[in-house]
């Protein structure tokens, strides 16, 4: 049997060439921070509760605009190291931190910090959701009330952008006098989100945000995470290796009140320099 | 997780290393089968093939698992993406293996002609480029790996001198075009080899100082930010 020569098919147009410029820009977060002044600078950073010191000389730079992610096993000072940033360790007796840290080149340390606009300036979300025992508006109304002398149209606009900025404005629009701890575990999480953001913060903290929250409502917060850093300077103290190499640009991993290794999270998770760090994220101690 | 990805990562290695393990015998037996002009020993690569197809498949569905449940990292992830490549490299060598054997069965039924293609120094030192690059995996050496490396060239230069005497083998013995024919094509099996053999000993590096050495491709990386701590 001959084959027969297959029909010849019509010539699509060509399309144009693509420009370059039409490209996606690879990830280089790298060159991206290389010039750009650190948002937070922790310089010889100790910490004590009581007679036990918890941080030892620890020094980081927290770019930018950048979500840094603070790894380690439990007891290494990942959530000491976070609650230097807005010193609410100060609510508790007998704890105290030595050394600085610069927030744009001022020390927060500094008996002179105004705490109120300190942590008005540095957001902290919790490892549980902790609504006010209020309704969702004014969960995200009550910093604003705090901080700024807004009209009553200018408090509402200013609770739906930060209920929109926290991806929670669709599922509560219409509820909004609803009490906030009827919400789900993921929802009340993101109403906290909103809460912190809705003062217009600068760098937000967050420990542990999902831990208590389903696998689903972890994909949403983490995708919140990507929109938020656009904004705002996010620091973030997870358990949970995936999410450090999912959300962060940068890692720091703690171990033993020491800052062992810091670097673009691509190079921690493919080719840590240190072998302690290589240890604990392929999962043989910790 | 470490328990079973400890696991579930030994058992992955003894697979590759049975692959290699079969995978140089079938190179070795391709090689002997035109040295010793036997169709028995061609017919056995031949044969042999089929198990290699199905190792890489059983290799690389293992990879696939571990990537899924196990989300690897740092050096783990290092290894399975070493293993998903040189999978490829070890099926794609055996497939040669076969070319060469067929080639040995052709040449058996038929006349020699003059050469002076040195078939056994090439074959001799193809076989040690993959068997360095296969212990360099082993022992994750890269130095042994950068050996490797270095050995390409001399391989390249033999098949590049082929065209050259294959054209005056022609032009002498116009009627032997046949044989000088299939002498090049197993200089140019034996060349992609060990070609396939260097990629593997790249990708041990890789594997083991976490560097892409391909193409000299780290001129062109950025360095990465500076680290505090």
């Amino acid at each position: 049997m001959n084959a027969t020569r297959p029909e010849s098919r019509p010539t699509p147009p060509l399309a144009p060439r693509p420009q370059v410029a039409d490209r996606p820009v690879a990830d280089r977060p790298a060159a991206a921070d290389a010039g750009a002044p650190p948002k937070i600078s922790v310089r010889g950073l100790d910490f004590h509760y009581g007679r036990q010191q918890a941080l030892f000389d620890n020094n980081l730079d927290i770019a930018a605009n950048r979500v840094t992610a603070v790894i380690g096993p439990s007891g290494c000072g990942k959530s000491t190291h976070l609650r230097v940033y807005n010193r609410i360790y100060q609510l508790y007796r007998d704890q105290r931190a030595g050394g600085e840290v610069l927030l744009d080149g001022e020390n927060l340390l500094s008996p002179s910090t105004d705490l109120i606009e300190l942590r008005r300036k540095v957001g902290m979300i919790f490892q549980k959701p902790t609504p006010f025992p209020m309704s969702i508006h004014d969960n995200v109304a009550y910093g604003l009330k705090l901080h700024y002398r807004l009209g009553k149209g200018e408090l509402a606009e200013a609770v739906e952008k930060a209920l929109r900025g926290a991806a929670l404005w669709d599922e509560v629009k219409d509820a909004l006098d609803r009490p906030g701890t009827a919400l789900s575990g993921g929802q009340q999480q993101r109403l906290c989100i909103a809460r912190a953001i809705a003062v217009r913060p600068e760098v937000l903290l967050m420990d542990e945000p999902t831990s208590a929250i389903d696998p689903v409502a972890t994909a949403k917060i983490e995708d919140l995470i990507e929109e938020l850093k656009k904004d705002f300077t996010i620091v973030i103290v997870t358990h949970n290796m995936q999410q450090a190499a999912r959300v962060s640009d940068h890692t720091a991993f703690f171990f033993e009140g020491r800052i062992v290794e810091f670097g673009a999270t691509r190079q921690i998770f493919t080719k840590p320099v240190h072998r302690q760090t290589e240890d604990y994220i392929t999962g043989r101690f910790g | 997780m470490s328990v079973h990805l400890r696991r579930e990562i030994e058992r992955l290695k003894e697979q590759v290393l049975a692959l290699s393990a079969t995978v140089e015998e079938a190179v070795w037996l391709a090689v002997r089968a035109v040295q010793e002009h036997d169709p028995a020993l061609a017919r056995a690569v031949l044969a042999g093939d089929r198990a290699i197809d199905e190792r890489e498949v059983r290799v690389e569905e293992e990879c696939l698992k571990i990537l899924a449940l196990h989300q690897p990292v740092a050096s783990d992830l290092r290894f399975l993406v070493t293993v998903l490549k040189i999978n490829n490299d070890l099926e794609r060598i055996g497939d040669l293996a076969v070319n060469i054997a067929e080639r040995a069965i052709h040449l058996a039924a038929r006349e020699e002609a003059p050469t002076t293609f040195d078939f056994v120094g090439m074959a001799t030192r193809t076989q040690e480029m993959l068997h360095t690059a296969l212990d360099a995996l082993v022992n994750v050496d890269p130095v042994r790996a950068r050996d490797v490396c270095a050995m390409d060239d001399e391989v390249d230069a033999v098949n590049r001198g082929m065209y050259g005497q294959v054209q005056a083998g022609i032009r002498e013995h116009p009627r032997q075009v046949d044989f000088y024919l299939q002498q090049l094509s197993i200089s140019r099996q034996l060349e992609r080899i060990a070609d396939h053999a260097t990629n593997i000993a790249e990708d041990v590096i890789y594997m083991s100082e976490g560097k892409v050495v391909r193409h000299h491709v780290e001129e062109f990386h950025a360095p990465e930010p500076p680290a505090a701590g």
